[in-house]
């Protein structure tokens, strides 16, 4: 029999509902995978007491037949997500001891349908980042590994934590959020399904803003269906957060069966990047010869403003930060260093609660807004945004469904690699995700295939506004041509 | 554009960030870096272009204008470094 913890979402749910094993039982086994995966550093904090209490509550449910849609299933929360009563650090160290009195909307939405909460996942500071490097509790470390090599690589980021989580059978799905790529991107890195929704699909009540305009939250899970069960409880209407809309929340666990039989597959041009890998070319190609072969039709586009979307995003990502991260200052929570005077301890306290990375982010973006630079930055950013979501929105009217693209530049690199002076490099890795941002649009990773060494590679596919349902049918169509990515061995238990 | 070791001082102030002076080198260059970066946007012609102001056209949401929250005094403190009767405490701001 499979380990408890390496059933799918699904499975688990299957095996919970007809009694085969009990939620404490599942729960159990995930917490000792946990504490065997230390090396890993996936987890911030792990929450047993809580698991196994809301795990004995799930076995009541199950045993009156009144279980709720996730019952009894573990999950691991990206440490974004404010959680009450428990430590929220955002990988931060100016959150330190920081114990919100209240609870994440989409957090409570997973708890209100059963679910069980294992832990906070770790995750770039303030989710940002592209390898889980720049959380202030240290790295977090892939569970996989280049064939015959022990060097250690990155999970990716920002949300690295849930993606080692999930591909580690460390939980069956996990939270995750994603402003540029930090659901997909790691995703891909890691072998798993991560989709991030349509702007305003998730709440963001209770999330940790890093640029508002951008960040959505969406789950990590190890299949399609797995990623669409999340989703259905993470997604909905909540008035606390204004730009949370108010449409119904589809059955997109019923969508993943609907296949792609007459969609209209597009593929952009512009994203065949200079000095691409062969693998990466091939690997799309494979994908989009998978989705004709069931029975959707390739159509090749142009979306002329992709080249600018990473830019644009490095002025409108670090202004909305700088904005958000004001409320750092000392006062209201976590750490405070003392001043000669308040000045002085607002900046000896942001001086000394954030790392690099944020610092740089915060003061590319107060420059940006500055006066006498706001209209040649943030605004001529805002209209290239516009231009970008043109772009997609001249595809779609051309009867374009979906469109196929790779997920990532290259497969996951190793710990340290990408750390040279210039931190453009790093942010390349979201080159093919950041896009979807900018325009709000819903985008989908799936792994599609392994590297000469052995590592996971993914593709993206992109829909048109609130159609993640089109997403799923696509994506299992990729899972199932592609056959289940999973991991070679626990190198780590 | 780039930004020279008075305007890094500068920035570093408006964000409320104490820098050291080893520090400000180092950022001199991953802020050129970016900016850089940025720079490509100038090619693109923006004539006539609106800027987005929202993601999702939506119209903007009213909720009804009663009292819906409120009195959680304790809990809007309960993490703050200083505290006292429920108030914020910070160094004296004026003499």
């Amino acid at each position: 029999m499979t380990a408890l913890n390496e059933l799918t979402l699904a499975e688990a749910r299957d095996g919970l509902a007809s009694k085969q094993f009990s939620a404490r039982e599942i729960a159990q086994a995930h917490l000792d995978a946990i504490e065997k995966a230390r090396a890993l550093n996936a987890y911030i904090v792990a929450t047993p007491d809580r698991a196994l209490k809301m795990a004995e509550v799930s076995d009541a449910k199950i045993a009156k037949g009144e279980a709720r849609p996730l019952e009894g299933l573990p999950l691991g929360i990206k440490d974004l997500f404010a959680t009450q009563g428990v430590h929220t650090t955002a990988g931060s160290k100016i959150l330190e001891g920081f114990e919100p009195h209240y609870e994440s909307n989409v957090s409570a939405q997973l708890w209100r349908d059963g679910a069980v909460m294992l832990g906070k996942l770790n995750l770039d500071e303030f989710a940002m980042g592209s390898s889980n490097e720049t959380s202030a509790y240290g790295k977090t470390i892939s569970p996989w590994r280049r064939q015959g090599s022990d060097t250690p690589l990155v999970p990716g980021g920002s949300s690295g934590g849930s993606a080692a989580a999930v591909a580690a059978h460390l939980c069956l799905g996990a939270t995750a959020t994603d402003t540029g790529g930090s659901i997909r991107q790691p995703a891909a890195f890691t072998g798993t399904v991560g989709i991030k929704p349509t702007y305003g699909r998730c709440s963001r009540w209770g999330i940790i803003a890093y640029a508002s305009s951008l960040d959505q939250a969406g789950p990590i899970a190890r299949t399609v269906q797995d990623c669409a069960i999340l989703l259905g409880s993470m997604a909905g209407h909540d008035p606390r957060d204004t730009t949370s809309v108010d449409l119904p929340v589809p059955d997109f666990e019923a969508a993943i069966s609907r296949g792609v039989k007459g969609l209209t597959i597009g593929i952009p041009k512009e994203y065949r990047v200079e000095g691409m890998p062969d693998e990466i070319q091939r690997l799309w190609d494979q994908g989009a010869e998978w989705l004709k072969e069931a029975g959707a039709t390739i159509k090749e586009i142009s979306l002329p403003h992709t080249p600018y979307a990473l830019p644009a995003y490095y002025i409108v990502a670090p202004a909305e930060a700088s904005s958000n991260l004001a409320r750092y200052d000392g006062v209201r929570y976590g750490l405070r260093v003392p001043g000669k005077d308040i000045a002085g301890m607002y900046e000896n306290t942001r001086a000394a609660g954030f790392g690099r990375e944020v610092k740089r982010r915060i003061m590319i973006g107060t420059y940006v807004l500055s006066a006498g630079y706001y209209d040649a930055y943030y605004v001529r950013a805002q209209k290239i945004r516009t231009l970008i979501k043109r772009d997609f929105e001249a595809a779609y009217a051309s009867g374009v469904d979906a469109i196929l693209t790779p997920a990532t530049p290259s497969a996951a690199f190793g710990i340290g690699e990408m750390a040279s002076a210039d931190p453009v490099e790093m942010y390349l890795n979201d080159v093919f995700t950041v896009t979807v941002n900018m325009a709000g649009l819903p985008g989908i990773a799936v792994p599609a295939g392994l590297d000469a060494q052995g590592l996971p590679l993914g593709l993206q596919l992109i829909g048109r506004p609130f159609d993640e349902e089109t997403l799923f049918a696509a994506a299992q169509t990729i899972e199932n041509a592609a056959g289940r990515i999973s991991l070679p061995k626990a190198w780590w238990a | 554009m780039s930004v020279d070791e008075k305007t890094v001082r500068r920035i570093a102030h408006l964000a409320r960030i104490a820098v050291t002076d080893e520090e400000v080198g180092p950022l001199q260059g991953e802020l050129n870096a970016i900016l850089a970066f940025v720079e490509q946007l100038g090619a693109v012609d923006v004539d006539g272009v609106e800027p987005m102001t929202s993601v999702m056209p939506m119209r903007m949401k009213k909720r009804a204008d009663v009292v819906n929250d409120g009195g959680r005094a304790r809990d809007v403190v309960a993490n703050a470094p200083e505290t006292e009767d429920n108030y914020f405490l910070v160094p004296k701001v004026v003499e």
